[in-house]
């Protein structure tokens, strides 16, 4: 019998764990988190004492039922929480589990490995109390805190307005949200936004109840800075008509949508190819989640989708595998194609709603941090490249800068330092090339690796 | 304006857990993370390697890598993902810059 593992444990992977069971399988998933559920559908400790059901809101249902399938599935698969995977080498993936590294043996290998925020970097975005808009929602779902008394939401994202009612259900205090793109823009994406017409209304519903709470709401911001001696004590913007504001706040949400975690996707041997809506290399599959023979993608880690998009397509990888397993199921995995295609249209609408900022990013100053690992900023990326015979490609200029060198390996200013790369050399994002992924894909202790290098 | 970053909204029932960053003792509750057990108490986790500017994290989610904090048994540990332990000992800083 094959051996399937699964790593990410979010909505993707408990969908596709659950098709593969019930078809005699016992698949081995994978999560690094302490308990499954990903980052959309992360659940508290038992012993905090958070309403979730009201947190969740409309998505309280598809919450809890995700976890009751969960619950149900656990003892028919072999799964492996608080488990890193380090770097995949053929079919063998490189584990870290409490602090011991041991190996795996994959001949069919699915990736759910979710995303993470998508970042633009401004002045002021590395002072403590700058957090990811994931990040203020993690602080909550997962430890019933908020990230400040007074907190800004910032960026381009849907997710702006849910953060801050769910911030300011639980007390917190809103200083704005301000998103980085027009009215006229948002409007112009109506059309695609109809591919989902639940999910808009949903997001219509938290622009009003913003607005119903009195919190001021922006569209079409340039940032300025996040001013504070450090920490944060204020986000200073430009509004759509010209003039500044000063908003006092103790913390600040950043959020640009959404990036992929592809680099095991990367390592596993995924071909990339870059997206024009989303602006970002994504890993390349069919409409199945098919990446090479033996390497199947599903979730946000492959295409951003949203929470129901990653249920659908891990449920459709899992079909794939068991069709190429000699057991086809097109009745079941025709309905969820066609269910993953319009929720991904729907994505790329809301990537044109909520535009990654290509312009401001570009106009940074040179003074500008984009690398906060490593603490480079955006001058320094754009000096070297002026140089006689200086790079013109994110690789090279990574390797002269050390952007994109840090701990972080670029999750973070990636995207950002495509666009410095691209308008430096007057080309398009594409152009600007891929930071290429490296094993170990997070840092883990030298002394766990040497375990068992090769 | 402010002398702690987080603040709680949800009770955690659990153990009282003591552990302690840059010489002064954090009461914690068993099921914290490293990170909102300093930030409930304090404005960051560690001092940057290259200037020594402050941090408190970033993305909250394991991805991001702002949040390694140092412990007094040599070596790092990431703060987001890293449930409190009685007793632990740590630091803004490595051994090397503390004694300087």
């Amino acid at each position: 019998m094959s051996s399937i593992v699964i790593v990410g444990a979010g909505a993707a992977g408990i969908a596709a764990a659950e098709v593969l069971c019930a078809q005699g399988h016992r698949p081995v998933l994978i999560d690094e988190a302490e308990r499954a559920g990903g980052q959309g559908y992360r659940q508290p400790a038992p012993d905090l004492a958070l309403d979730m059901r009201r947190l969740m809101g409309s998505e309280a249902a598809r919450y809890e039922a995700l976890h009751r399938r969960f619950a149900a599935l656990t003892e028919r698969i072999d799964y492996r929480p608080r488990t890193l995977v380090w770097a995949v080498e053929g079919g063998t993936l490189h584990l870290l589990r409490e602090g011991r590294a041991e190996t795996i043996e994959a001949t069919t290998l699915l990736l759910a490995t979710g995303a993470m925020d998508r970042i633009a970097p401004m002045p002021g975005w590395t002072l403590p109390g700058v957090f990811t808009l994931g990040g203020a929602q993690v602080a909550l779902k997962d430890q019933g805190c908020l990230i400040g008394r007074r907190v800004a939401f910032l960026g381009s994202s849907p997710l702006l307005l849910l953060a801050a009612r769910q911030y300011r259900q639980m007390g917190g205090e809103v200083a704005v949200v301000a998103d980085t793109t027009g009215l006229a823009a948002k409007a112009r994406a109506l059309p695609h936004l109809l591919a989902s017409p639940r999910t808009l209304l949903r997001g219509l519903g938290y622009m009003a109840d913003t607005l119903r709470a009195g919190t001021p709401l922006l569209h079409g911001v340039t940032p300025l800075a996040i001013e504070g001696d450090g920490h944060v004590e204020s986000l200073r913007l430009r509004d759509a008509a010209g003039r500044e504001h000063r908003f006092a706040c103790d913390a600040v949400a950043l959020g640009y949508g959404l990036k992929p975690e592809s680099q095991l996707a990367d390592l596993a041997g995924a071909s990339f190819a870059y997206d024009t809506d989303f602006r970002l290399f994504l890993p390349k599959t069919d409409g199945f989640g098919r990446a090479r023979p033996g390497l199947y993608l599903a979730g946000d880690g492959v295409a951003i989708g949203g929470a129901d998009a990653a249920e659908a397509s891990g449920a459709l990888a899992a079909y794939a595998i068991l069709s190429d397993l000699g057991k086809p199921n097109d009745a079941a995995a025709i309905p969820l194609m066609r269910r993953v295609v319009r929720l991904r249209r729907f994505q790329r609408g809301l990537a044109r709603a909520f535009a990654w900022p290509v312009a401001q990013i570009r106009a940074q100053a040179a003074e500008t941090v984009l690398c906060r690992c490593e603490s480079v900023t955006i001058g320094a990326v754009r000096a070297a490249m002026a140089q006689a015979l200086g790079p013109v490609e994110v690789n090279r200029v990574k390797a002269m800068t050390r952007c994109g060198m840090g701990r972080c390996q670029g999750r973070v200013c990636g995207p950002a330092l495509q666009e410095i790369v691209a308008a430096a050399t007057a080309r398009d994002g594409a152009a600007a090339g891929r930071l290429r992924g490296q094993a170990p894909v997070k840092p883990i202790a030298l002394a766990a690796a040497g375990d068992i290098a090769p | 304006m402010t002398s702690v970053q987080f603040k709680r909204v949800a009770e955690r029932r659990g153990a009282r857990v003591v552990l302690t960053f840059e010489g002064s003792a954090i009461t914690a509750t068993s099921g914290d993370s490293v990170l909102a057990a300093l930030l409930t108490h304090g404005l960051l986790v560690r001092r940057h390697e290259f200037g020594d500017e402050p941090r408190a994290g970033f993305c909250l989610m394991g991805a991001c890598q702002d949040c390694w904090v140092w412990s007094g048994h040599g070596g790092r540990l990431r703060a987001c993902t890293t449930p409190v332990v009685e007793g632990m000992t740590l630091f803004a800083q490595p051994p090397a810059a503390r004694d300087e």
